[in-house]
């Protein structure tokens, strides 16, 4: 009995101590009251609504209905193309999440130990693409369909092919080009990240390492390195991952929408398809929220394979 | 007290081979031609004259370089329903005062929970980072419907507001506050009596300024790169970035005037980062992730 009421009292005055806390610091609330208000308004409120919205039949002109987990049933039994999209979409981000995350790493290493002027050049050659805005569009010049595409012309040039190939219009070509375009743009902030990460390493570390024997630039870069840059590690991960899952805008840029055959239909395409366009808020609100839970499962996954680095 | 990076001259390198040297080189060099050609690749386009942009077979490097595809953008660009100049302004409207609203209203929310310890916080800043795992596409569809309810379609709201409230800006200047603001400094001002608000813009602000650059980049290089909106219907409000992309759709005639627009909408993020890489690096330097 009076241990209960000992943990009741506690309970209260905790809260009594949040309550005071709160009210000493209420100019901290004020300082995060702004950009919390926007941040929840576009989107905590946006993820929330669609979970909500993914259960009904809501199409912006009648009355919702709900329907429970119909969008869901009719996405992963009665829709071919959604089925197609998730198959791309992995695919896509499989290949595109670790080849530009390793990719990221491997150039921001190399290039650590090159002196800070040529590195600044460096730098600057690797993230560019991915910082200018449309210019991927070149890709489609390089590849065009015609005997002026670069490709082509010197493909037909040297005789290796006699007629055109339409790279952007065969469904066997659209798909490792749209890859090797988002890897083009992929060098983003998670590059930055790892070159910060390893400029911030003691040198102190790899001459401890040399004595405890270690050997060569590999086993330093397993035992010392890496564990040493772990907080970026994980940072990078989560940046390459994102934008592995966001490169929608690319493909259809270059492929048109839809791509040909369906060869490079994404989720988000998906989305766009019957949010934008056919206005199914309630069927495209299921769509986003696998997305988001595909997303979210990712980075939860690759945290866990992180955490192992060095070990 | 912002912590200097190291900038090391590594001569005395350990556990280095020669081979491994070499074989780093020539990965690093392929990569750098796979990152580098495009990009020149466009310069070039933009140079060609008419013959050369339809030869065969068709060359990488131009012959007789002109600016003449320039020109043309700049009379394509007069010929606009809208003037050029319309499109222009919306660009730069927009990212200047999505920018600086986005470098007021996060460093404030990124002080307070850095250097400020209140309940929910923490809980707060979590949410932020969290919300870096997904993409925004995942929210387009519901934000629409916001952006409806608040009578936003189609103003220049729509494109500004969200954009003050990034999370990796937030996310950024939070971690780099954190590293880089003695807490002994800020509590020797509030001993001073100094307002929490006036430590933050007299004695935090000025040193994080990495920080504000960093922020301050990313926040122009995408509402700069903002093409078509599904929030903007009218012409007039348009950004600079969708125009452009509508000299492409004027067909093969304008191929050389769509690789000169290229290369102004390219120059302009290059030349920012260019100036405030090291600032951007340093930033990056605090980016890491704990748990």
């Amino acid at each position: 009995m009076s241990k209960k009421k000992a943990v009741i009292r506690s309970d209260m005055s905790r809260a009594q101590w949040t309550w005071n806390e709160m009210k000493k610091h209420k100019v901290a609330y004020a300082m995060v009251a702004p950009y919390m208000l926007i941040f929840t308004l576009f989107t905590v409120v946006p993820v929330l609504l669609s979970m909500v919205i993914s259960l009904t039949n809501f199409n912006l002109l009648e009355v919702p209905d709900f329907v429970f987990l119909d969008n869901y049933i009719r996405l992963f039994l009665d829709d071919d193309i959604f089925i197609i999209a998730c198959k791309n979409t992995l695919i896509f981000a499989i290949i595109v999440g670790p080849v530009s995350y390793l990719m990221s790493l491997m150039v921001a290493w190399f290039i650590n130990e090159l002196p800070p002027k040529i590195r600044a050049v460096v730098t600057l050659i690797f993230y560019a693409p991915s910082i200018s805005g449309q210019v991927y569009l070149i890709w489609g010049t390089l590849f065009s369909g015609d005997s002026y595409g670069w490709v082509n012309g010197i493909l037909l040039d040297l005789g290796i092919i006699t007629s055109e190939i339409q790279f952007f219009q065969d469904a066997k070509y659209v798909m490792p080009l749209c890859i090797v375009v988002a890897l083009w743009t992929s060098l983003g902030t998670s590059f930055l990240s790892f070159i910060a990460g390893l400029q911030g390493i003691d040198r102190s570390m790899y001459e401890a390492g040399a004595v405890d024997g270690v050997r060569n630039r590999w086993q330093e870069l397993w035992f010392i390195t890496l564990p040493s840059m772990k907080p970026q590690l994980m940072f990078g991960a989560v940046m390459a991952i994102t934008s592995a899952f966001g490169f929608g805008g690319v493909v259809t840029a270059l492929c048109g929408f839809p791509s040909v055959d369906y060869a490079a239909h994404t989720i988000m395409h998906h989305l766009d398809d019957y949010g934008g366009m056919r206005f199914e808020v309630g069927y495209s609100s299921s769509i986003a929220v696998v997305l988001f839970a595909i997303m979210i499962g990712a980075n939860m996954l690759v945290k866990k394979v992180l955490s192992k680095v060095g070990q | 007290m912002a912590k200097k990076l190291r900038t090391r001259k590594h001569k005395v390198v350990l556990n280095r081979s020669a081979g491994g040297d070499a074989g780093i080189t020539i990965v690093l060099a392929l990569l750098g031609a796979f990152m580098f050609l495009p990009m020149i690749y466009v310069v070039m386009q933009s140079l060609k004259p008419l013959d050369e942009l339809w030869m065969f077979p068709p060359r990488f490097f131009v012959r007789n370089p002109t600016f003449k595809n320039y020109r043309d953008l700049f009379m394509l660009m007069n010929t606009s329903w809208v003037p050029f100049s319309r499109y222009i302004f919306n660009t730069v409207f927009t990212s200047v005062v999505g920018t600086v609203g986005n470098l007021f209203f996060s460093s404030l929310a990124a002080y307070a929970m850095a250097k400020i310890k209140f309940p929910g916080g923490q809980l707060m800043f979590r949410t932020v980072r969290t919300s870096l795992m997904f993409h925004s596409t995942v929210t387009a569809v519901t934000s629409f419907i916001i952006m409806s309810a608040l009578n936003w379609i189609d103003t220049y709201w729509a494109i500004i507001v969200p954009a003050w409230a990034t999370s990796l800006g937030l996310y950024l200047m939070k971690q780099f506050m954190e590293t880089n603001v003695s807490d002994a400094v800020l509590e020797s001002a509030r001993l001073d009596g100094a307002s929490e608000l006036r430590t933050f813009w007299v004695i935090a602000m000025p040193m994080v300024k990495p920080a504000w650059l960093t922020l301050i980049i990313y926040s122009f290089q995408d509402l700069w790169n903002k093409g078509s909106s599904i929030y903007i219907h009218s012409e007039q409000l348009k950004s600079f970035n969708y125009a452009i992309g509508q000299i492409m759709a004027g067909g093969i005639k304008r191929a050389g005037a769509h690789a000169a627009s290229m290369v102004i909408m390219m120059l302009v993020p290059i030349l920012v980062f260019v100036i405030s890489q090291s600032n951007i690096i340093e930033t990056m330097g605090s980016s890491g992730m704990k748990d």
